[in-house]
């Protein structure tokens, strides 16, 4: 007992707050890209769309392994694209807090996507009709009318956008490393330490992880059920 | 009040391929589910693009492809009433109705607060459409649609998906709004009931074509096509020949009758509404001698179905029998019921 609040007391809480950050940020980034391709893929025809969505959610069936050899031959500073974004525009992401959201984004997006679109397809196209006879805008339409109504299953998917990306390890790894302090998240220092033998220090990692995604799913199923009409359930 | 509509688009099934004028401010269209009637109001609002046509509302010109016209929904000034009314869920009822209205904010607060009251919606301004009866719903889209005030409104079967006490109730209501509305309105429905004190003039669709347009009254008389008769309440229809000008045989019951309206060379079919025949004592013209093959209680009456005697396998006259009657041997076929049809 002494022991563990000795180490919970000296605990570096530095991964806590990079996974939080890189979560956030690969959150936002994919809540916008996300509503975007759904918004695509639905005025697509079929065929493209079917392409756009098997492309859009191949980062979520594959090993994350494979999404951070992808990532490396974008943005390692020994290739082409790498080196120009470095020489030329400063901006290094191998080995920094901007890989560890980079790769967050790429698993997690598909989850957004996903979701959203889903959600979309339920909005009666009806809606849609009226508000364009009332004279509404595709803008407004879009912000007003769908939006809205494909509220839960576009809340549902960020949160779980979220949840997936603060427990991203592979991709993140590859691309960001483990550094202590700048790229080295949870689910890394829990990989790291228990390398070490160090069960205490692990088990707290995986303590914090479980509660967050707890909280997390939680807030879905209360933000699904708050906003569903009541029904019978079977 | 005119309208001017000639559409062609390719429906997978089959393809909509209409032509219709008319000078009456109301139309009713009657026709199947899926017979592209709800496509043709569509394609008016804009909401969907033919492949070719015109479309012309009181002298304006919406749509036509060959000047490559096609206004945008919002400036074809269309209201359009959809089936399940399509209020927006998440909004209130006065944002509902404030939706379609671009107008500053006081100018805009005015309007709304003229439609509550117009429509009878005072205290429910800030209920989801959820939380409304569906009579409430109903003058809450009314108000939505009449916001931006249209010059034409377009009704896509507002009362299929309501029970029998409710719809009286709702066409009640939407007769008198419609008495208050000088444009042009379209009304489409699949029941002859909704259509038929709706408007003077029908069109009667079906496969994405128009079979017939006609006064109402003449619609009913005269039906002229099989779909047309099936319609508008026709539950018998026969296979028969022409063989005089008003006259023709039933080949499967190998009678022949006399009929009201004149008998098309072409004509292939008779129709009979069940509400039609009559009992009859004895034999004389018109008169078909039957067997009751089967008889199902109605509320009202008895659904009898009637062949020839010892023919069960004839293709049967379905006939409304009063309930107490006796069962009927003679039965009397009025000749204005007699209704001679091609395919």
């Amino acid at each position: 007992m002494e022991e563990l609040i000795s180490t919970i007391s000296h605990l570096d809480w530095s991964p806590l707050w990079i996974t939080l950050e890189s979560g956030a940020a690969a959150t936002v980034l994919s809540f916008f890209l996300g509503l975007w391709a759904a918004r695509r893929a639905m005025s697509a025809t079929p065929r493209w769309k079917a392409v756009l969505d098997g492309l859009l959610t191949l980062p979520m069936v594959l090993p994350p392994t494979v999404a951070g050899f992808f990532l490396l031959l974008i943005f390692s500073l020994r290739r082409p694209f790498g080196s120009f974004l470095y020489e030329v525009l400063g901006i290094k992401v191998v080995q920094t807090f901007l890989g560890c959201v980079i790769a967050a984004t790429v698993i997690a997006f598909p989850l957004m996507y996903r979701n959203t679109r889903a959600a979309f397809e339920q909005v009666d196209v009806d809606l849609i009709y009226a508000a364009r006879t009332l004279g509404m805008s595709d803008t407004a339409i879009f912000w007003r009318v769908i939006i809205p109504t494909a509220g839960p299953g576009v809340a549902s998917g960020t949160v779980l956008t979220f949840a997936r990306a603060i427990g991203e390890y592979g991709a993140t790894s590859m691309l960001a490393g483990n550094i202590a302090g700048k790229t080295g998240t949870i689910s890394q220092r829990i990989a790291m330490v228990l390398q070490n033998g160090d069960y205490l220090t692990a088990g707290i990692w995986v303590a914090v992880v479980i509660i967050i995604a707890f909280v997390l799913i939680l807030a879905i199923n209360l933000l699904s059920s708050r906003t569903a009409a009541p029904k019978e359930r079977w | 009040m005119a309208i001017s509509l000639q559409l062609e688009r390719e429906l997978g099934r089959f393809s909509l391929n209409i032509a219709l004028e008319s000078q009456c401010p109301r139309i009713g269209i009657l026709g199947a589910s899926g017979c592209g009637k709800s496509m043709t109001l569509k394609s008016i609002a804009g909401v969907v693009s033919p492949d070719r046509g015109r479309i012309e509302v009181d002298g304006r010109l919406l749509y036509d492809s060959a000047q490559k016209v096609d206004l945008p929904p919002r400036s074809r000034q269309v209201g359009y009433l959809f089936q399940n009314y399509a209020l927006f869920p998440t909004m209130t009822v006065a944002q509902n109705i404030a939706s379609g209205l671009r107008l500053p904010k006081a100018r805009r607060q005015e309007r709304v607060q003229a439609l509550i009251a117009q429509f009878r919606l005072e205290g429910l301004e800030g209920r989801y459409p959820a939380q409304l009866s569906g009579g409430q719903q109903q003058r809450v889209v009314l108000a939505r649609m009449m916001a931006p005030e249209p010059k034409t409104i377009l009704l896509d079967e507002p009362f299929s998906a309501l029970d029998q006490v409710l719809r009286d109730e709702l066409q009640q209501e939407l007769t008198d709004f419609l008495q208050t509305f000088s444009g042009q309105a379209i009304l489409v429905s699949h029941r002859l009931e909704e259509v038929y004190h709706f408007c003077r003039e029908l069109v009667v669709m079906d496969q994405g074509q128009i079979l017939l347009q006609a006064p109402r009254e003449e619609v009913l008389s005269n039906p002229r096509r099989r779909q047309a008769a099936r319609l508008t309440g026709c539950e018998t229809i026969l296979e028969a020949v022409p063989v005089g000008e008003h006259r023709l045989r039933l080949t499967g019951w190998d009678v022949e009758l006399t009929t009201a309206q004149a008998v098309s060379p072409t004509a292939t079919l008779v129709g009979i509404r069940p509400n039609g025949p009559r009992s009859a004592d004895g034999p004389g013209d018109n008169v078909v001698e039957v067997e009751v093959l089967r008889e199902i209680a109605g509320p009202f009456d008895l659904r009898a179905c009637l062949v020839p005697p010892g023919r069960p396998q004839v293709a049967p006259i379905l006939w409304n029998r009063p309930g107490g009657s006796p069962a009927p041997r003679w039965l009397y076929l009025p000749p204005e019921q007699v209704l001679p049809l091609e395919e």
